[in-house]
């Protein structure tokens, strides 16, 4: 597939993936796993690329006597992902059209 | 390995990096491996779970930007003494030119690979604008009565247009080729910042 159309879908499954309770690392991924295959460092330039672009939050919080990372969802993220599923109806009737079939 | 064997190995292989990427970034991993056990893996499935350390530094050094490496290298570890500013002052005429001769070689290194394309497709236009004029000019040499001469021109610019086909293919193939190049020789310049810092 195209690298940055990739990369966009990538950003909007993270964020779906804490779109309803905030996350962290693994989980995010695990969750993923069964539609989209993502690995560490990949997960790591999205969620920072995703917090630099003020779409999620993270706080640290202590886990099982450690310390763990929760990623949450903010408006932004939210709109983000409102975004793409509106340009996805758009490429939903584009190729709807590209593959209409007998109607000429 | 274990996590700490794994977490050690690949911070010596980040040294390069800013301190505070290298922390963040191993305790993400970290994180990672310690849900991963909680889960019931060994601590040694959990590690070999996440790849080997040198497919991530290369991956992990492939994604951050060229500027940001050379920062950290000309970055000093701690405050320069008033001698060493002097010094780097007084010695600005020898360093100066040869950092922008080194930033040259790797520049005309770009130039060249690039020329390259650019040649190799200047040439698949002319084959193209020969076959065009071989095609008119053979029409036209035919239409005032000069047949021989004509049906050779419409003959060389037929040959012209079959072999811009090929040659086509060849310029995609080598475009590609020489992108894929480039971007390996980024990865190995990157590598050359990172890997001086581990001596």
């Amino acid at each position: 597939m195209d690298i940055q159309l990739k990369r966009g879908l990538l950003d909007v499954s993270v964020l779906a993936a804490i779109k309803n309770e905030e996350s962290y690392g693994y989980k995010i991924i695990k969750d993923m796993a069964p539609f989209v295959e993502l690995s560490e460092s990949t997960l790591y330039t999205i969620l920072k690329r995703l917090e630099a672009a003020d779409m999620l939050t993270v706080r640290t919080a202590e886990h099982a006597g450690r310390l763990r990372k929760y990623y949450r969802i903010t408006d932004a993220g939210r709109r983000r992902i409102a975004e793409f599923e509106e340009d996805w109806n758009e490429i939903d009737r584009i190729y709807q059209f590209i593959t209409r079939e007998g109607t000429r | 390995m274990t996590k700490q064997e794994f977490l050690s190995a690949l911070g010596k292989k980040l040294s390069g990096l800013p301190q505070d990427e290298i922390g963040e970034r191993l305790s993400f991993y970290s994180e990672m491996i310690d849900d991963r056990m909680e889960e019931g893996r060994s601590e040694e499935e959990a590690v070999a779970q996440i790849g080997t350390v040198e497919e991530l530094a290369s991956q992990i050094i492939g994604e951050i930007p060229l500027s940001k490496l050379v920062k950290e290298k000309v970055k000093p570890k701690r405050k320069r003494k008033p001698w060493e500013i002097a010094l780097l002052i007084l010695g600005a005429p020898l360093w100066a030119p040869l950092l922008i001769a080194a930033a040259a070689v790797v520049f005309s290194l770009y130039i060249v690979l690039w020329a390259l394309i650019v040649s190799l497709w200047a040439v698949f236009v002319s084959l193209i604008a020969a076959a065009l004029g071989g095609l008119g000019c053979g029409v036209a040499q035919i239409a005032v009565g000069n047949r021989p001469q004509g049906l050779a021109m419409i003959g060389a610019g037929l040959f012209c247009a079959g072999s811009s086909v090929f040659l086509f293919f060849g310029c995609k193939a080598a475009t590609a080729g020489i992108a894929r190049l480039t971007k390996r020789f980024a990865l190995w310049l990157k590598k050359r910042f990172v890997k001086k810092e581990e001596a």
